[in-house]
């Protein structure tokens, strides 16, 4: 029987021989981080712990991004938590803020999350970078000290569900309408402790940043996390990015999955999550007409370079609608550069949105965009749970680039069909 | 790793919420956030229960947030283990890595109810409920659960790596 991609990164990372499947083992761990959140608590149990060093100071991640650029004096004291540890301790990859971006958008983008390896974060969308081909799992603080202290982390060998995805793209459709169709088809809790594995020929032919879309929101469905298969494009993003070596691991043909699920591509539509689950995704068109207060572009989830340009694309030469708050957030710095070289930004500062630094910001409701009792936003982010984005009584509604650009130039949810 | 107890039954999909509340999470001693331990679920819950009790659950238990809080305050209760169909990922983690004994078994689940008493057996994976005489299998923790376990929790464990326990 072959193995699937999963079962041969775990097998590489841990000294258990012949493990199975809901087996726990010890796995070595590439890379671990945190943020702002997630840290402080880490550092005090890996304090406490009695532990002199880090595992390798080389392989950790502190990123403040959550409430930064410091909202308050709180978040203030907490991100002097991460850099006084990434000093005492000589940790290479602390990110100040005007270097740093959102966590699952600048690791992979500074080649410090490979194909093949395990990756631990602090934050539950750490599957995101399952795009490369690593294998990317989300922990509590407890856990992320531990590999601080030890390099190791403990997990039960996950099942795989497969999903092939077949057919031709439709215009206005990428990464975000995939994944939301499929968390729509099989629920908030359709992939509980297992590993989305994302193939077919749909895959073969998406970019990156599409890729990273769809793992970020794998959690969506209860994945333990998302992967793909590296293949050209994967290389191609990595040349001159790698800060390691790595290796490429494939799924074999007669590997063994718990569940494959086909999708046709073809009759997906542009998609929107209505409040209050990720799985409430329905056609856009099934949304048109609902007001919007808010449309934000941005998040691990939509905060890439591509992103930007699609929103760009539409709200060239447009206003947005007078009663309508449009806020694009680049991922990262090096996106935020790439955006005023193209004159993406231009375009938005034109068309009456507000950009800003990175920042997760709105997406957590932490600032930058918090909603008012009432209000409704369109927005590009992976969670519109109750109360995410602000009052309890507001509400989200998930969508990809094109849709929240539009939406805000129309001030409702419109295909985006309707203004280019 | 023999545990013994009287059951509290528990419905499917009981979350982090209901196990303790926001509202309480602006502390993090264990024994102050025991004291509202399901409170939402039964408010007379603490004042009922004895110290050594077994969670006996359905679907999906310790779903939702992500609070290390949620097994922390049930241990902190005296909650000697927790017995469900199925655990929500994050909950699983937190559980073993704050030394609290889990278990899935669909049977005992089924099979038993409130106020029976079982003996669990870690190392043999068995459970049997002494109130009725059965005996269920169940797959015994994994070794190296066993030990963050019996260490009282991950980061015990880290330190008896590292050879800092106090215990040693
Ligand atoms: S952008 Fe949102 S989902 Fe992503 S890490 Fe930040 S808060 Fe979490």
């Amino acid at each position: 029987m072959g193995k699937t991609i999963t079962e041969k990164i775990l097998s590489a990372h841990t000294d258990t021989k012949n493990f199975k499947l809901g087996d726990i083992i010890k796995a070595r761990v590439d890379f671990a981080f945190a943020n702002d959140i997630t840290a402080p608590i880490a550092i005090k149990y890996f304090k406490e712990s009695g532990a002199k060093q880090v595992f390798d100071k080389k392989r950790i991640g502190l990123i403040p991004d959550h409430f930064t650029p410091n909202k308050d004096i709180k978040s203030a004291e907490q991100c002097k938590i991460l850099q006084k540890f990434a000093q005492e301790y000589e940790i290479d990859h602390y990110f100040e803020i005007g270097r740093m971006g959102i966590e699952h958008t600048l690791l992979p983008e500074k080649g410090l999350v490979l194909p093949g390896e395990i990756v631990v974060g602090a934050d539950s969308h750490t599957d995101t970078s399952g795009a490369l081909g690593a294998f990317a799992i989300g922990v509590g603080s407890t856990d992320l000290a531990a590999v601080l202290a030890l390099g190791e982390v403990w997990l039960r060998v996950p099942s795989t569900i497969k999903f092939i995805y077949t057919g031709k793209l439709n215009k206005w459709v990428g990464g975000k309408d995939l994944i939301l169709y499929t968390i729509s088809q099989i629920g908030v809790e359709g992939a509980n402790y297992k590993v989305m594995e994302f193939s077919g020929e749909v895959i073969k032919n998406l970019s990156m940043d599409n890729r990273f879309t769809m793992c970020n929101m794998a959690i969506e469905a209860g994945a333990k996390t998302g992967i793909i298969e590296p293949d050209q494009i994967t290389l191609t993003y990595l040349k001159g990015r790698n800060q390691r070596p790595y290796q490429v691991y494939q799924s074999d043909s007669d590997a063994n999955y718990e569940k494959i699920v086909q999708i046709d591509v073809t009759k997906i539509e542009p998609q929107v999550a209505f409040p209050h689950l990720p799985e409430n995704a329905k056609p856009v068109n099934e949304a048109k007409g609902i007001k919007i207060d808010q449309s934000i572009i941005g998040s691990c989830t939509n905060g890439r370079i591509e992103d930007l340009r699609i929103a760009a694309q539409i709200l060239k030469n447009k206003k947005v609608h007078p009663r309508v708050r449009l806020i694009i957030i680049p991922a990262t710095q090096d996106v935020y550069l790439q955006a005023v070289k193209e004159g993406l930004i231009e375009i938005f500062i034109s068309s009456g949105a507000a950009v800003s630094t990175p920042t997760c910001g709105p997406c957590l409701g932490g600032y930058m965009g918090v909603l008012a009792k009432g209000e409704k936003a369109i927005s590009t982010t992976n969670r519109n749970f109750v109360g995410r984005m602000g009052h309890p009584e507001s509400e989200v509604y998930l969508a990809n680039p094109a849709v929240a650009a539009a939406s805000a130039i129309v001030g409702e949810i419109v295909n985006p069909e309707e203004v280019n | 790793m023999i545990i013994k107890g009287k059951i509290w039954k528990l419905k499917d999909n009981i979350d982090t919420d209901v196990i303790i509340p926001a509202r309480y999470l602006n502390t993090s001693d264990p024994q102050e956030l025991a004291l509202h331990c399901l409170e939402d679920y039964d408010p007379e819950f603490m004042n009922k229960m004895e110290q050594g009790d077994i969670i006996v659950a359905g679907n999906n238990f310790g779903c939702g947030s992500s609070r290390e809080h949620a097994p922390i305050a049930l241990k902190a209760a005296g909650i000697s283990c927790v017995i469900a169909k199925s655990f929500a990922r994050i909950f699983f983690r937190n559980a073993i890595n704050i030394g609290l004994p889990i278990f899935e078994s669909e049977k005992v689940v089924e099979e038993c109810v409130l106020g029976d008493r079982l003996e669990v057996n870690s190392v043999e994976g068995t459970i049997k409920n002494l109130t009725r005489g059965r005996v269920y299998k169940i797959n015994p923790l994994p070794k190296f659960v066993q030990k963050i376990i019996l260490a009282g929790g991950l980061m015990e464990y880290v330190k008896e790596e590292l050879g800092l326990s106090s215990k040693d």
